[in-house]
C-alpha cells in the first residue's frame, strides 16, 4: 500500500487548521497536506451565518461564512494539499521524524507517513446525557450546533417551541436563531448565577426579543415518547442542587443543549499524547507542541476557544513551530517549568514554558468579577483588569527572558 | 382455512418463533409490529446476556430454568448462522459476605439440577486472578463460563432479516387491535391497517402480551412493566472487565451488572423498579435510579470511571407476568391461540429454545407441516468498515468510493453502510444506529444524525425534515425553516 510522506500534515480544516496550513507554506515548509472530514472547508464557520468573526484581525465584522471563504482562499492560492471528505481514523507515533496517520477518503484509503503535525480538530459539545438530563429519549432534543447545523445548512426547522439549556454564547446566538424563524423560545436555562455569554449577547440575542434567561435554574427532565413534549425546569440551591419544591413544566417541542464544548483529542490520547484534565486537551509546550515530539496542538483541539481570533493564531504559531521543527530536527532540551493554575482561574494554556521565547498565555476565570488582578508572584507581576468573565478567554503574553529567570510559575486571579 | 401463522411482537421471542416457523413447508408466517422497526420492545434495551442459567428456581419457574439453559446452548448455534456478535466471556457472581458465600452454594447446586455445565466456585483470589479490576472486599465468586454477551439489537435485526429470506412477511407500524374469534377458534387479527386471516395467532407482544390475550378472550395474567436502567460509558473508560461480573441476587433481582459491550463499551445496570400496569411505555430514566445503580456497581470494582465519562443513559421495561414464570403454551381455547409471553429475563437467553418449544406444543395440536427442502439457516451481516484490515479496506473503497465516506466520525462508520442498512429495511434514524451503530459513540449522533438523515431522505425519496427517529411523531423537525414565517409579512 502506498505511503504518502509529508512534511506536515494538518488534521481539521477549521479556522485553526487553514491557519496553520496557510502560514506553514508561506514560510516554505513543502509538503503540506491538509485533512478533513467534512464535504467543505471551514470547521464549524460554514453553519455561522451570525456576525461576530475576525473584527479583531481584519477590522471588519464578518459572518462564520464570510471568515470561511476568507480563510479558503488562503489556502488555495497556496501549494496546500487538501484532502475534504478525508477522516482521520488513526494517529500514530512511529519515531521523532515520522508520525503515521490513516486516513479514510470516497477516493481511497490512504497511509500518511508526516515530520510534522499539526493537530486541530476542533471540538464536540457535551450531550444531554454529559448534562445529566433525565428522563425519555424523543425526538427534539439536539445540541446547538446540531441546530444551527439544521437550520442553516440543511434548512429544517427543528421544532415550534424551545427551551434551550445553557445561555454560553451558542446558546444565546441559537436562541436569536430560532426566535427569527418564528420559533417560540420560552426559556434560556442557566445554571450558574450569571449568564455564560458575554453581556453584549444577552442584550443582543435574549433582551433584544423578550426572550427569558432563566438564572440559577437546571432542566433536569426531559417528557414525551415519540417527540419532546415538555422539560422539567427547577431553581437550584447555592450548591448547584435542584430544590424540588420548585421543579415546574414547560410545554416545548424542542430542548437544545448549550452545555460546553470538549476538545476532540482521541486520535492524540491514541497515539499517547498526555491529556490536561482541565482543558480536556493536550498539554502542551511553548511551542504549542505536544507530549508527542513534532506533533502540535491548535484551536478548540487545544483549549475552547471563544474567540475564532485565537484559534487562528495557535494555527499559525504551531505552524511556525512545525516549521522550525522540520529546519531544526526538533527543539533543544531545557528545564521546563509546569505552570501552576492558581486560585480564580480553570486553567492555562501552554502548559510548559522555557523561554525560548515569548509566550501568549491563555486563561479562563473560574467565575465574573469586577476590578481582578492577574497575578504571577514569581515575577513580581500584577495585570488590572477591570471586568472577567469566564466567557471571555484572558490572555497574557510573557516575555522569554522573564521566564528564563524565574524557578517556578504560578498564575492566579484575585 | 388459511394455512398462515400471524406472530403479533417482532421482539426476540416473536421473531425467534418465526424464524422456526419459516422452515416449515406451506405454512405462511407473517409478524405484525406497531413500532417502525423490529426489536424495539424489551428486545433492544436489556443487559444482552446469555444467562447460564443457574438463576431459575425449576419448580417455582420450570419454564424459566428449563428454555434458559437450553437457549443459552441453542445461541452458540443460532449466532453463528446468523452472524450476530456474541462474547462467550463467562459470568462471576460475586460474594462479599458469609450470606453471600451461602446463596453461592444454593446457585450452584440449582445450576446442577438445571444441568448447567462447568460451574465452579473460585475463591478471592482466583478472582482477582482472573478480573484484578473486582473489589477487594470480594470473598467468592461462582463462575459459569458458559454465559455470554450479545448485541441484542443486532440479533432481533439478524433474525428479522433471515426470516424474511425464508419467506416471512414482517409488517411494521402495524398494530394489532382485536383478536378475531368465530366459534371456539382463532380466525386472524384486526390491525391498524386491516384484517388478517390465520388459522394460529401467536401472542409475542411483550408487554401488552396481556392485552392481546384479553383481545383473545384469556385472562388470566397480567403484565406489569420492571423498569431496568443502565449507564454506557466511553469506549475509551475503563478499566472493563472480561467477564460479566454480577452481585450476588437477592429474591428480587439478579442486580446491577458490571459488564463490557460486544461492541467495547464499559456498562452499569440495571436496577428494577415496578411500575403501574399501564405504564407499559415509560422508559424513562430518573436521577435516583442512576444513582442507585452507580452506588450498587462501585461495590462490585474497585474503581468506576470518572462520571463525565459516561456517554448515554437509558432504560427498558421487563415484562413482568403475575405468575412469574414465561407463559409458553397453546390453547384449547380459543382454538389456534397460541402464547409466548411474560418474557422477562431470562427472555432473551430462552428466546430459541421458547421458539422450539412453541414448535413443539403446535405439533402436538395439530400443526403438520413438514420441513422445507430449501431453508436458509445462514444470514450474512452488513460490512463493517472499520472491522476490515488496511488492504481490504482500500479493496473495498475502490470498488465502491461511499464505503470511504465516513457519517459517523466517534464509531466509523460510512455512507456504504448506511445505505446497506436502509436497503435491510432502515426506515429511520435509530434504525440506522441499531444496525450500524452510527450515533452510538461519544456525541451521541451530534455530528452524523443530519448526514444520515440526508442519506435517508435521498434513498426514501422523502423531504429531510420529515425523516423521523423513531417512526411517524418523531420527525426531525417540522417543516423546512421557513415554514413558521409563511403568509408573514416580513417587509416590515
Ligand atoms: C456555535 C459557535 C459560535 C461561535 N461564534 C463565534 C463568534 O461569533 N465569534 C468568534 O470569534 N468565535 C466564535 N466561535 C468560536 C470559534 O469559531 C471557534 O473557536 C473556532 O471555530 C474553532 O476552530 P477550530 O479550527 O479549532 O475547530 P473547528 O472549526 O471545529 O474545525 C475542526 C475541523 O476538524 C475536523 N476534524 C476533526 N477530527 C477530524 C478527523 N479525525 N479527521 C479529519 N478531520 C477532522 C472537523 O470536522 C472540523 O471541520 C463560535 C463557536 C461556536 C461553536
Ligand atoms: C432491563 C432489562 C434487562 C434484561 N436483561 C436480560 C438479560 O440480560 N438476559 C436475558 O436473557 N433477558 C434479559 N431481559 C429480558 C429480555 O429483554 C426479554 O425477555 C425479551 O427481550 C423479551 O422479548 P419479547 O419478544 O417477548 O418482547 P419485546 O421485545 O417487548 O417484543 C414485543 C413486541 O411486540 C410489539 N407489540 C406489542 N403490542 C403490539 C400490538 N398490539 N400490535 C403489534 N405489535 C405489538 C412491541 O412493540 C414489541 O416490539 C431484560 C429485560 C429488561 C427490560
Amino acid at each position: 500500500m502506498p505511503t504518502r510522506r509529508v512534511d506536515l500534515l494538518v488534521v481539521g480544516g477549521g479556522p485553526a487548521g487553514l491557519a496553520a496550513a496557510a502560514r506553514a507554506s508561506e514560510l516554505g515548509v513543502r509538503r503540506v497536506v491538509l485533512v478533513d472530514e467534512r464535504r467543505w472547508l471551514g470547521g464549524i464557520l460554514p453553519q455561522c451565518i451570525h456576525p461576530g468573526f475576525g473584527l479583531h484581525r481584519y477590522g471588519r465584522d464578518m459572518t462564520g461564512c464570510e471568515l470561511a471563504e476568507k480563510l479558503i482562499d488562503r489556502v488555495s492560492s497556496l501549494d496546500v494539499d487538501v484532502y475534504t471528505e478525508a477522516h482521520t481514523v488513526r494517529m500514530g507515533y512511529e519515531s521523532y521524524l515520522s508520525k503515521t496517520a490513516e486516513v479514510l477518503t470516497p477516493r481511497g484509503a490512504f497511509r500518511f507517513r508526516a515530520k510534522t503535525v499539526v493537530y486541530a480538530a476542533g471540538a464536540r459539545e457535551r450531550t444531554c446525557f454529559e448534562a445529566g438530563i433525565v428522563g425519555s429519549r424523543p425526538a427534539g432534543v439536539y445540541t446547538a450546533g446540531e441546530v444551527q447545523e439544521m437550520m442553516d445548512v440543511w434548512g429544517i426547522l427543528p421544532g415550534r417551541e424551545a427551551v434551550v439549556a445553557g445561555s454560553g454564547d451558542v446558546g444565546l446566538i441559537v436562541a436569536r436563531r430560532l426566535t427569527l424563524e418564528g420559533v417560540k423560545v420560552k426559556a434560556v436555562v442557566e445554571l450558574m448565577p450569571y449568564p455564560g455569554g458575554l453581556l453584549r449577547n444577552v442584550v443582543q440575542c435574549l433582551e433584544d426579543y423578550q426572550i427569558p434567561l432563566l438564572l440559577s435554574h437546571v432542566v433536569l427532565a426531559v417528557e414525551g415518547s415519540k417527540r419532546v413534549e415538555s422539560v422539567l425546569v427547577a431553581e437550584v440551591d447555592e450548591n448547584l442542587r435542584a430544590r424540588e419544591e420548585t421543579v415546574k413544566r414547560i410545554p416545548c417541542d424542542l430542548l437544545v443543549i448549550a452545555v460546553g464544548l470538549i476538545p476532540r483529542v482521541e486520535l492524540l490520547a491514541g497515539a499517547g499524547a498526555m491529556i490536561d484534565p482541565k482543558t480536556g486537551g493536550p498539554v502542551v509546550n511553548e511551542f504549542l507542541e505536544t507530549s508527542l515530539p513534532g506533533v502540535f496542538a491548535a484551536g478548540n483541539a487545544l483549549v475552547i476557544n471563544d474567540l475564532v481570533e485565537h484559534a487562528m493564531e495557535q494555527g499559525e504559531l504551531a505552524a511556525e513551530s512545525a516549521y522550525r521543527f522540520i529546519e531544526d530536527g526538533g527543539f533543544r532540551s531545557a528545564s521546563w517549568k509546569r505552570v501552576r493554575v492558581g486560585d480564580g482561574l480553570r486553567f492555562v494554556v501552554p502548559q510548559l514554558l522555557a523561554g525560548f521565547r515569548d509566550v501568549k498565555l491563555y486563561l479562563r476565570a473560574s467565575s465574573p468579577s469586577e476590578n481582578a488582578r492577574l497575578l504571577i508572584p514569581e515575577l513580581g507581576k500584577s495585570v488590572r483588569l477591570r471586568s472577567v468573565r469566564p466567557a471571555e478567554m484572558i490572555t497574557l503574553t510573557l516575555k522569554a527572558e522573564d521566564v528564563l529567570k524565574a524557578e517556578r510559575l504560578t498564575v492566579k486571579l484575585v | 382455512m388459511l394455512d398462515r401463522v400471524v406472530v403479533v411482537g417482532a421482539g426476540v421471542v416473536g421473531l425467534s418463533i418465526a424464524r422456526v416457523l419459516s422452515a416449515l413447508e406451506g405454512l405462511e408466517v407473517v409478524v405484525v409490529e406497531k413500532e417502525a422497526d423490529v426489536g424495539w420492545g424489551a428486545s433492544k434495551a436489556n443487559t444482552g446476556i446469555i444467562h447460564s442459567g443457574y438463576d431459575d428456581d425449576p419448580v417455582k419457574y420450570p419454564n424459566r430454568a428449563r428454555l434458559a439453559v437450553k437457549g443459552n446452548r441453542l445461541w452458540t448455534t443460532w449466532a453463528e448462522q446468523l452472524s450476530i456478535p456474541v462474547d462467550w466471556c463467562g459470568s462471576l457472581v460475586l460474594a462479599r459476605s458469609s450470606e453471600d458465600r451461602r446463596v453461592l452454594r444454593e446457585l450452584l447446586a440449582r445450576g446442577i439440577r438445571n444441568g448447567v455445565p462447568a460451574l465452579r466456585i473460585l475463591d478471592g483470589e482466583e478472582v482477582r486472578a482472573l478480573e484484578p479490576m473486582v473489589s477487594e472486599d470480594v470473598v467468592e465468586a461462582l463462575w459459569s463460563p458458559t454465559a455470554g454477551v450479545l448485541s441484542p439489537y443486532e440479533a432481533t435485526v439478524a433474525l428479522a432479516e433471515n426470516c424474511v429470506e425464508n419467506g416471512v412477511k414482517i409488517l411494521t407500524e402495524t398494530l394489532v387491535k382485536g383478536v378475531r374469534v368465530k366459534d371456539g377458534s382463532v380466525e386472524g387479527v384486526e390491525t391498524s391497517r386491516g384484517f388478517i386471516g390465520a388459522r394460529w395467532v401467536v401472542n409475542a407482544a411483550g408487554l401488552y402480551a396481556d392485552e392481546i390475550a384479553r383481545m383473545a378472550g384469556v385472562s388470566d395474567y397480567t403484565i406489569t412493566p420492571r423498569r431496568g436502567e443502565y449507564l454506557v460509558f466511553d469506549k475509551d473508560a475503563g478499566p472493563k472487565p472480561s467477564r460479566i461480573l454480577f452481585p450476588t441476587p437477592t429474591p428480587v433481582s439478579k442486580g446491577v451488572v458490571v459488564e463490557t459491550t460486544v461492541a467495547g463499551n464499559l456498562m452499569i445496570g440495571p436496577n428494577a423498579v415496578d411500575l403501574p400496569r399501564d405504564a407499559k411505555e415509560e422508559t424513562y430514566t430518573t436521577k435516583e435510579g442512576l444513582a442507585y445503580v452507580w452506588r450498587e456497581a462501585s461495590k462490585l470494582v474497585k474503581k468506576l470511571p470518572g462520571k463525565r465519562e459516561v456517554i448515554r443513559v437509558f432504560s427498558g421495561l421487563r415484562p413482568q407476568p403475575s405468575g412469574g414464570d414465561f407463559i409458553v403454551r397453546v390453547l384449547e381455547e380459543p382454538e389456534g391461540f397460541v402464547e409466548a409471553a411474560g418474557m422477562r429475563s431470562p427472555g432473551l437467553a430462552a428466546a430459541p429454545a421458547v421458539a422450539l418449544e412453541i414448535l413443539r406444543l403446535m405439533r402436538l395440536n395439530g400443526l403438520d407441516h413438514g420441513f422445507k427442502k430449501r431453508w436458509k439457516a445462514e444470514r450474512r451481516a452488513g460490512l463493517r468498515i472499520m472491522g476490515l484490515g488496511w488492504d481490504m479496506l482500500e479493496k473495498t473503497v475502490s470498488r465502491n468510493p461511499s464505503y470511504g465516506r465516513v457519517v459517523c466520525w466517534c464509531e466509523g462508520v460510512t455512507e456504504g453502510e448506511v445505505v446497506d442498512a436502509i436497503r435491510r429495511g432502515a426506515k429511520t434514524i435509530d434504525g440506522v444506529k441499531f444496525r450500524t451503530r452510527a450515533g452510538m459513540g461519544r456525541c451521541q449522533g451530534a455530528f452524523c444524525r443530519l448526514r444520515i438523515a440526508a442519506i435517508l431522505a435521498r434513498e426514501l425519496g422523502k423531504p429531510i425534515w420529515s425523516i423521523t427517529v423513531k417512526g411517524t411523531g418523531s420527525e426531525l423537525g417540522v417543516g423546512d425553516v421557513k415554514s413558521l414565517l409563511e403568509g408573514e409579512d416580513v417587509a416590515d
